[in-house]
């Protein structure tokens, strides 16, 4: 194994390559676009033996790499933002589908108004399409997601989506350690679908389906949604044993011992927010990160379990949930911890939009604040 | 390449049984495609009456393997597809001859929602053949207008007839300059065996349009879908021709038509058992309307043999 300096975007590509993805279409989009470029310089060298779509729109991306994922090849594409929220429709298809499809998203806030930065309103917003979501919070997470996403979307037949910052890991040199071929090969070896859209397999995919025989389909994604928590846990674990690598399953927890201020967060704030959590401890307050890895399926039991008694969560979003007063996470977390019969105290703030800068200091501040809102 | 109907395969690739009306179209042509491509292809489908036909699941019409994708989709899907079965074949995951890769998709799904991927598949040469059975409307919905629905159509969005061109999206495709691009018709099922046969023999991109006259959305009699594909070739209304590498041929009898070796069947005789344009036969306005169309036959049929002789 061999350390490099390089960025998110290039660590993502290095990743894909060592993954030997058979198909990729992709459409630029800024921040995403030198994933594109790299896969289609890999893959035009020969260093990547597969091919490139180079297609018109995200959603026909989505469309072209569901319909290759149907006849099983190993297929990956990359996008952001807009990008992303023109797939939705083909994102709902290629979960029902039940595609083994591995996508990263480079978080950028969404118009209007236009920006190019990061928050994570584009991710959050196709939280009901069925796709397991995944946050990074370095370059070096970044690359090991991408195994680990497909190992969990071929193990279960549900799309992965890995997402990571904009601009902040996307394009920021970070020095991470490249895995050797032969230890990828292992723990994701060549995909062997079960079945293929293809002649010596036979039968048709998508019909129109009665009520009767859709909703089964429906609950069955949402009930293997539920089962691919404890295959990322597994897997993740699987993976550190063979490289050294990790990063957290569900959660990576920072300063657990003796939390009672829980500050909740993801993607690279949540990594800056062991900042803040040194900060707040300097300051005698018993506080504790909590960084989500896994936002799809949502970790609620876990959640719930890092929580002891009376703990105070502080909730850190970087969108908006829109008529609810907060964001996304802090609506998950207050409906998963409801059932809770002690006096766990939730209080939460949207900050960061648009590549806000969120640097420590700042981020123990809004804890403060929080805290006060919570006395 | 001479086929005589009697020499079409026996196997059948649309089962009985299926959901499709009576004398429709699009069944009739995909029995005559299916028989041209045999049973190494697979399908894919956009919404569409065709969908509507396959029954509800499990049941199923069609016994080629068949991707039922979004609307917009088409293009990107099977271009995507055909894409990966290169790679697996490469990679030897899949061993044999790679199957033929075709959408089946109607006016819609290629005209207006689906245009952009279709048109972006062509430009990348994807090794695929695009079907579209043309009927003219958005049939599967209760016949709405597209953006191939002719001039005066009544459709239940064109309430008192289509007041504008439909577009010419054969020929749109034959300037994407792809390895072959061709229209046909379901009274001349020779010609469209044919032509199957031929776009399956090549590699890239290949578009057949196919007219598929739509008895409850025209509004005539259920027996007569293959009269009235006939009645709009001799009439003028749809032409047949082909096209490799931008390069036109007008083929018969549209070519003896366009040479005046054959008299053209007046458009009246096209459109007057046909519900949709009623309304211009019962108009006081009649003559001037049905002298427009002929206009409007005669400028389609001098547009694209002047085209043939271009290039």
């Amino acid at each position: 194994m061999k350390k490099i300096l390089d960025t998110g975007n290039a660590a993502c590509a290095l990743a894909v390559k060592a993954a030997k993805v058979d198909m990729v279409a992709a459409y630029p989009i800024t921040p995403q676009t030198s994933v594109a470029e790299k896969l289609a310089a890999y893959i035009g060298s020969g260093e990547l033996q597969a091919k490139y779509l180079p297609v018109e729109s995200e959603h026909s991306v989505m469309s072209a790499v569901a319909a290759a994922a149907a006849v099983g090849a190993r297929v990956f594409t990359a996008t952001s933002s807009q990008g992303l929220l023109y797939m939705h429709e083909i994102l709902h298809y290629a979960a029902g589908g039940r595609l083994s499809i591995v996508m990263a998203n480079v978080n950028r806030a969404v118009c209007a108004p236009w920006c190019l930065y990061v928050d994570h309103q584009d991710g959050v917003s196709q939280r009901d399409t069925g796709w397991i979501q995944l946050y990074a919070a370095s370059n070096q997470e970044i690359y090991d997601s991408i195994f680990l996403a497909y190992k969990v979307a071929e193990a279960i037949n549900i799309p992965v989506m890995v997402n990571y910052d904009g601009f902040l890991l996307s394009h920021s040199m970070m020095p991470f350690e490249i895995v050797d071929q032969e230890i990828i090969d292992e723990f994701l070896p060549v995909f062997q679908p079960d079945w293929r859209l293809h002649p010596d397999w036979g039968g048709t995919f998508g019909n129109v389906t009665p009520s009767d025989e859709y909703a089964p389909f429906r609950n069955r994604l949402a009930d293997d949604m539920i089962k691919a928590g404890e295959l990322i846990k597994n897997y993740a674990r699987e993976y550190k044993e063979l490289t050294g690598h990790w990063h957290g399953d569900l959660f990576d927890v920072y300063r657990p011992e003796g939390g009672e201020y829980f500050l909740l967060s993801m993607g690279s704030m949540a990594a800056e927010m062991e900042l803040a959590v040194d900060i707040l401890r300097k300051e005698g307050i018993p506080a504790t990160g909590l960084r989500l890895r896994v936002f799809r399926p949502f970790p609620g039991a876990e959640l719930s379990r890092l929580l002891p008694p009376d703990a105070k969560l502080l909730v850190f979003d970087r969108n908006h949930a829109f008529g609810t007063g907060g964001g996304v996470l802090l609506s998950e977390a207050k409906s998963v911890l409801f059932d809770r019969k002690d006096q766990v105290k939730i209080t939460g703030q949207v900050m960061g939009l648009g590549g806000e800068d969120l640097p420590g200091d700042y981020l123990a501040q809004k804890a403060r604040e929080m805290m006060e809102v919570l006395k | 390449m001479s086929v005589k109907i009697k020499d079409f395969s026996d196997v059948e690739y649309v089962l009985p049984g299926s959901a499709a009306c009576a004398g429709c179209p699009s069944t009739i042509a995909l029995r005559i495609v299916g028989k041209a491509l045999g049973e190494n292809a697979i399908m894919l489908m956009t919404p569409s009456c065709a969908v509507a036909s396959i029954g509800l699941l499990p049941k199923s019409c069609y016994s080629l393997p068949t991707l039922n994708i979004c609307f917009a989709s088409a293009g990107a899907s099977a271009g995507g597809l055909s894409l990966a079965l290169d790679a697996l074949y490469e990679k030897g995951r899949l061993k044999g001859e790679k199957p033929t890769v075709f959408n089946w998709v109607g006016d819609g799904g290629t005209y207006d929602i689906g245009l952009q991927g279709i048109s972006a598949a062509a430009e990348r040469n994807d090794d695929f053949i695009h079907f579209c059975y043309n009927n003219e409307a958005y049939s599967n919905t209760g016949v709405q207008r597209s953006g191939a629905t002719p001039l005066h159509a009544i459709t239940t969005t064109t309430p008192l007839g289509k007041e504008v061109h439909r577009k010419n999206v054969p020929l749109l495709m034959l300037e994407h300059r792809i390895p072959y691009v061709a229209t046909a018709s379901l009274a001349y099922p020779m010609d469209l065996y044919r032509k199957v046969a031929k776009a399956k023999s090549i590699k890239g991109f290949k578009y057949i349009e196919i007219h598929a006259p739509c008895y409850p959305g025209w509004k005539f009699a259920s027996s007569d879908t293959v009269k009235m594909s006939r009645l709009a070739v001799k009439s003028g209304a749809w032409l047949l021709w082909e096209g490799e590498y931008g390069r036109l041929t007008l083929n018969n009898p549209t070519s003896l038509l366009a040479k005046g070796k054959m008299e053209l069947l007046p458009v009246e005789e096209y459109i007057k058992s046909q519900g949709r344009y009623a309304h211009l036969m019962k108009s006081p306005d009649k003559k001037s309307y049905l002298a427009e169309l002929e206009e409007e036959v005669k400028r389609g049929l001098k547009f694209m043999a002047g085209r043939a002789e271009l290039i």
